[in-house]
């Protein structure tokens, strides 16, 4: 079933990962969101907004690591770790938040 | 004070033990299957793209020819005679239940169908020999059952005919292939490495942006400038690397290592752009040609860079690909020095240094790590490492020791040459197949629980990407902490002492304790 919204159709893989990213929006990521059962905080936004900043740049999403780096840069030291990344997004931060963030799933032995 | 029961207690009240041994029940993971990859995914490395019309023939074909290329897959559909050495050999048997994945059946559901069409007995009587038509059912369990074999060869080393289902398996891919039924995860993930040099699509300048940001964590972390250098004409040495150390935790961690390793010996090293992947996803789809073109980019890499050592990162089959086939799908190697191995891996390199005395680790830092160690299959049954035999076993076993005071090794049928695999290897590391990896995850986890319960043992160390990830993402379903699984360049990291870092004692400003020589008491720790 793809992604319905406001009367538009947008078409996903399997996996519920979108097929053409312009037609991203932040509706749209509240949409998968919701079918990942999980409810968009400001740190939740704070991830999908890095995620698709760093793709913009790079075409493609940034190291765990690398993340990791930024989200202590703005939310501070205690949130600045993978667990609690995983916390904000239970199925890994790399592959659900690039989900929720419109962006292709990151691909090999990751 | 380390917590030396690293596993949370499962309420079996609520759910049944994991760790719990499933009965048998035949067919159980039938439903088990990857996504089929897609038309485009399939064209792009040369297979149709959707299940063509006349399927039952072109598959028998391709059987035909794959037999008839190889001898060895011949004998190993011809020799079995059902002794049934294997049957309890598989880690997807053991952890599923599924009578299906024995590895005698598994290889049968080919086997059937080349008795059917190309022995004797087959042909005239195919019910007396158990031989069997080619039909969409047969497809179908080929399609299930040849993607939940991870090829870590155990069972072959059980078999008293050698027969290795590793190879069976490779072939009943590459027939689906060329029928048109691919898998996604592994046909577009080679796709990716045709175009772009690795297996996460990472481009160039992301990767620089990678590596000038991990130079910097190394600078904060130490005071010392460890360089990463990324397509320097000229260096000595190439690594060759899973992109996943690029990417992913605990591998990156690894890949600060082998830095650290390289700046301490004063080598001149590169990573290269162009060849950014040591995986090689062609192996396991059984795919010659897939195979050559990726190892012909490292080839290409290593003459552009002009360089005289290649080195392959911490990853399992590619080292396979590497030690066991680059010569012959990419050599002769006669512009690199070969007064080294072609290739050498970082295991060994590292090892040599410390063999030599030229590295110093302050033991200390893993002081809070338990260690057991994993060994990978592909490079405990299908490689070696340094020049003596087992070198594979001993040399990442000898890094551990130096690195870390406490090293304890699981129960001996479940490592070395009868390791288990991590239940995600062999192109099954993808999320559809998360059930049939935790499963297969089951018999590393019964041991890791065995060397928590006696030795107090709290993380594992792994030297294969695949692995890293697939425990990292199964071993909470086991009651373990994610990270309890680390590369084995991370502990030689968090241990390494470079020259002119900033140490504890510095921070301290008082601390008499002198760091460790390396081998100085190599043994302690052992059990």
């Amino acid at each position: 079933m793809p992604y319905q919204l406001n009367g538009t159709v947008v078409e996903h893989d399997e996996e519920g990962y979108i097929q053409e990213l312009d037609k991203w929006s932040k509706e749209l990521a509240e949409l998968i969101a919701e079918d990942e059962k999980i409810e968009m905080t400001d740190e939740h936004w704070e991830v999908v907004n890095f995620l698709r900043d760093y793709y913009e740049e790079y075409q493609i999403a940034p190291a765990v690591r690398v993340l990791i780096k930024a989200i202590k840069k703005s939310m501070g030291k205690d949130k600045g770790n993978n667990k609690y990344l995983y916390t904000l997004f239970p199925y890994g931060p790399a592959k659900q938040a690039c989900k929720i963030a419109g962006l292709p799933k990151p691909t090999g032995c990751v | 004070m380390v917590e030396l029961n690293i596993r949370q207690p499962v309420n079996r009240e609520e759910q049944p033990d994991p760790l719990e041994i499933p009965s048998l029940e035949r067919g159980a993971m039938a439903e088990s299957k990857p996504y089929v990859a897609s038309p485009d995914h399939q064209a792009a490395i040369g297979y149709p793209g959707e299940l063509v019309d006349n399927w039952k023939e072109k598959a028998i074909d391709k059987l035909g020819e794959l037999v008839g290329k190889s001898r060895a897959l011949q004998v190993y559909l011809d020799s079995c005679v059902k002794c049934g050495a294997c049957t309890d050999k598989c880690h997807y048997f053991l952890g599923t239940g599924d009578p299906l994945n024995m590895p005698v059946a598994r290889q049968d559901l080919l086997r059937k169908v080349y008795r059917r069409y190309f022995t004797f007995a087959g042909k005239y009587v195919p019910w007396l020999v158990g031989a069997e038509d080619l039909t969409e059912e047969v497809l179908d369990e080929w399609y299930s059952y040849f993607h939940q074999c991870s090829q870590c060869r155990r069972c072959s080393v059980y078999c008293p005919y050698g027969i290795d289902t590793a190879e069976v398996s490779m072939a009943a891919r590459e027939i689906m292939d060329s029928i048109g039924k691919g898998q996604k995860y592994c046909n577009e993930i080679i796709g990716k490495v045709h175009t772009i040099g690795n297996n996460l699509g990472l481009q160039k300048k992301a990767l620089q942006a990678t590596l000038e940001d991990l130079e910097e964590d190394i600078e904060d972390e130490t005071g010392v400038q460890v360089r990463l250098p990324l397509d320097e004409e000229g260096a000595d040495i190439m690594l060759v690397t899973p992109s996943a150390d690029f990417f992913a935790e605990p591998h990156v961690d690894g890949l600060i290592g082998y830095a650290k390793v390289f700046h301490q010996a004063g080598a001149s090293w590169t990573i290269s752009s162009y060849a950014s992947e040591a995986a090689n996803f062609g192996m396991f789809i059984g795919s010659y040609e897939n195979m050559r073109e990726i190892a012909l980019r490292i080839r290409k890499a290593a003459e552009d860079l002009k360089v005289k050592r290649i080195i392959f990162g911490e990853c399992g089959h590619a080292w396979r690909a590497a030690y066991s086939f680059l010569n012959t799908l990419a050599g002769p190697f006669d512009f690199l020095d070969q007064d080294y191995p072609i290739p050498q891996h970082i295991c060994e390199y590292t090892h040599d240094l410390i063999e030599k005395g030229e590295l110093t680790f302050d033991k200390s830092q893993n002081d809070d790590f338990r260690l057991t160690y994993h060994d990978s299959c592909n490079v405990a049954r299908a490689s070696r490492m340094g020049d003596a035999p087992g070198g594979q076993f001993e040399i990442p076993r000898a890094i551990l020791r130096a690195v870390c005071n406490h090293f304890y090794d699981m129960p001996a049928d479940t490592i070395r040459e009868s390791t288990f695999c991590c239940g995600g290897g062999g192109g099954l590391l993808t999320d559809e197949l998360l059930e049939v990896r935790t499963k297969g995850a089951q018999p590393r986890m019964r041991a890791l629980q065995q060397v928590s319960d006696d030795h107090g043992v709290t993380h594992m160390a792994a030297l294969c990407a695949i692995c890293k990830t697939q425990f990292a993402k199964v071993m909470p379903e086991y009651g373990f902490e994610m990270d309890a699984v680390v590369s084995i360049h991370q502990m030689v990291s968090n241990a390494i002492v470079l020259d002119g870092q900033i140490t504890d004692e510095d921070d301290e400003d008082e601390d008499e304790a002198e760091p460790d020589t390396a081998g100085a008491d190599a043994d302690e720790g052992e059990e």
